[in-house]
């Protein structure tokens, strides 16, 4: 028991994640305090966010470091108060340490309270949805061998199972097993049983990427529903960027091991800081720049365009990007209006037009890539392409370089 | 006809089918779990050791472990009053010994095809490492598992040359069908060795039949 003062959580309970490993080629090293809301890890593939989250769960041991739940303010459960927590300060205090390295503790999966949802929902195939959704509720109250149950508990916990399976819309599939069901009914049953388990922090491992892609979508608002419901800390896991920003609120962008951002998921998307998040954040135009003055800059890798900036150039920023929506078709007759410093025209040149269901993907003759959709004004004439384009001075983005030792090769993706 | 070969063969080969799928399972059970890679490749070798031995090599080992002045042969002579060799025993400790790899084999490939995930998320939702056993592990490996009793069944009910080594061929006491088969072949009553032959493949092709119905019910319900 120990007080840790200057938290800015108030009250309610959250999880201090801090740990390291040595994982195949490179060092996990990351911190993290989740509370309440969804915090989302965004990363590419084998970036070690799995990894950071199933030693959460107790399934994978860290090298060092330390996880550990507080409880504060009234979240609390009565009964676990302890006695020298007295009037003088009224809150409740109370910590569960899941590992901590230094005291040599690394509590078993079983006695976390943490559920987790696999990559591929981990359903027991041997074991029908009801059964799949009752084990989650008999590893809450903590099995009992059969002859020293009573029946009505029995009959309880069937109700139970019986409620989930109703609010998860699983009616008539109780007495199927997993390898009959569709991937989002594998995911709704998969939901059911963790939810049976009440647990105190929900981890999602990656939860659409076993699914079709044009079931995501409505997936992704059925989860955030239930999520909603759960209340709870819940950490997700992810590499796409559209999934991470629909459903967390808050984000930690992760590259190889490393954290390099966080904050409000709307932050981070605006303004990500570094050449890592903007590419993680979907940014295909990124340029080395050389600054010019307090807000302007020549970008090398688009043929030396000079560009104008809001925010103020400096030392760090050796990188600027441009999102390609950002890019702003300027027609012939506006043209003479834009002719000015900080309109950052930009020559369209040769271009490359490639066409897509609803939109063009059209690669600049100085290398930039622009995105843009069908049926806006500009090209509904025979060649797509214009020949000037702009970018406000308030998109161009202004990036550092991640972390110390300089871009180990990162453009691959 | 002599009714007593088949009989010891029938005796012989329940006894050592129930043995050898709890050593086979549990041996499986050891090396899958096993973090150290070359470890693991020694314990692996040693339990399939007695699928490529020679079954005369194999006796011979058994011979000398279990002979009266050997070893474990005295201590079973000493502490269960039981001499193991050229007895009834011997005919399943050379069955087990030669059943036991393709048990071993079976249960491990079985085990290796269950999803690991499975145990972490039943970790994960608070069962015991027991029941984690019982009914993630086993119940998930089960048609495997039985699919390797079926052969290990087989093995034992046809084993000849280490039963020869360690039991011998005596008539009414160590003489299981296979022996009866040869010692018939070679005093040359051949209608007599007709009748053990049928019956040998009659026995056999039941139980594997048997068995493999087994194997089938336990997997059909959850598989597709």
């Amino acid at each position: 028991m120990k007080r840790i003062m200057g938290e800015n959580h108030v009250s309610g309970s959250f999880l201090q994640v801090s740990l390291q490993k040595q994982v195949k080629e490179f060092q996990l090293d990351i911190a993290f305090t989740a509370g309440k809301g969804i915090l989302g890890i965004l990363g590419a593939s084998g970036c070690g966010k799995s990894m950071a989250l199933k030693s959460v769960a107790g399934i994978a041991v860290p090298d060092s470091g330390s996880i550990v739940l507080r409880h504060t303010g009234n979240g609390g459960e009565p009964g676990e108060r302890r006695g020298q927590e007295t009037e003088e300060n009224k809150e409740s205090f109370r910590e569960e340490v899941f590992y901590d390295s230094g005291r040599q503790i690394n509590l078993p999966p079983q006695r976390r309270r943490v559920g987790y949802l696999f990559q591929n929902y981990a359903l027991f195939p041997n074991m029908t949805v009801e059964q799949n959704i009752m084990a989650g509720i008999e590893g809450k109250e903590g099995r009992r061998f059969f002859w020293m149950e009573s029946g009505s508990r029995r009959q309880e916990r069937k109700r139970q199972a019986a409620g989930l399976i109703g609010r998860f819309r699983l009616e008539g599939l109780e007495r199927h097993y997993p390898g009959q069901l569709s991937g989002g009914q594998q995911q709704r049953v998969a939901l059911a049983r963790l939810l049976a388990y009440e647990p105190q922090v929900l981890l999602l491992d990656e939860p659409f990427s076993a699914m079709d892609a044009h079931l995501r979508e409505g997936l992704r608002l059925e989860l955030i529903q239930v999520l909603k419901e759960f209340g709870g800390i819940t950490v997700l896991v992810t590499h796409d960027r559209e999934e991470a920003y629909q459903l967390c609120s808050r984000l930690l962008l992760m590259d190889r091991g490393q954290a390099i951002v966080s904050g409000p998921s709307r932050e981070v998307f605006r303004n990500p800081g570094t050449v890592q998040a903007a590419r993680l954040t979907g940014c295909k135009n990124i340029s080395r720049i050389e600054r010019l003055a307090k807000h302007r800059l020549r970008a090398l890798d688009w043929g030396g365009l000079e560009l104008a900036t809001e925010q103020e150039v400096g030392r760090e920023h050796i990188y600027a990007g441009i999102r390609s929506h950002d890019l702003l078709a300027v027609g012939t007759e506006e043209l003479a209006a834009w002719k000015r410093p900080d309109a950052n025209l930009i020559p369209v040149g040769e271009a490359q037009a490639s066409e897509m269901p609803f939109e063009w993907y059209v690669t600049l003759q100085n290398g930039l890539w622009w995105r843009c959709r069908k049926g806006s004004p500009i090209h509904g004439a025979a060649n797509v392409v214009p020949q000037w384009m702009r970018v406000e001075p308030s998109a161009v983005l202004l990036l550092r370089e991640g972390r110390q030792g300089g871009s180990k090769g990162e453009e691959g993706k | 006809m002599d009714w007593s070969p088949v009989l010891i063969s029938m005796k012989t080969a329940g006894v050592s089918i129930f043995i050898t799928f709890f050593l086979g399972v549990l041996a499986a059970w050891m090396v899958v779990r096993m973090q150290h890679g070359r470890r693991k490749l020694i314990f692996d070798g040693i339990f399939t050791l007695p699928l490529v031995l020679p079954p005369t090599v194999m006796g011979f080992f058994l011979l000398y472990m279990f002979g009266v002045r050997r070893p474990l042969g005295r201590f079973f002579l000493e502490y269960f009053q039981v001499k193991i060799v050229f007895s009834w025993q011997a005919t399943v400790l050379a069955a087990v010994a030669m059943s036991f790899p393709l048990m071993y084999r079976s249960a491990r490939g079985a085990f290796e095809q269950v999803d690991p995930d499975l145990a972490a998320a039943a970790r994960t939702l608070g069962m015991g490492e027991w029941d984690i056993f019982c009914k993630i592990w086993m119940a998930n490996a089960m048609p495997g598992v039985l699919g390797g009793g079926v052969l290990a069944f087989a093995r034992g009910m046809g084993e000849f040359g280490a039963t020869a080594m360690v039991a011998g061929n005596i008539a009414g006491r160590t003489r299981t069908l296979p022996m009866a088969v040869y010692s018939e072949v070679a005093a040359g009553n051949m209608e007599q060795a007709y009748c053990y032959v049928a019956v040998m493949a009659a026995i056999s092709f039941v139980a594997v039949l048997l068995m493999n119905k087994t194997v089938l019910w336990a997997g059909r319900r959850w598989k597709e």
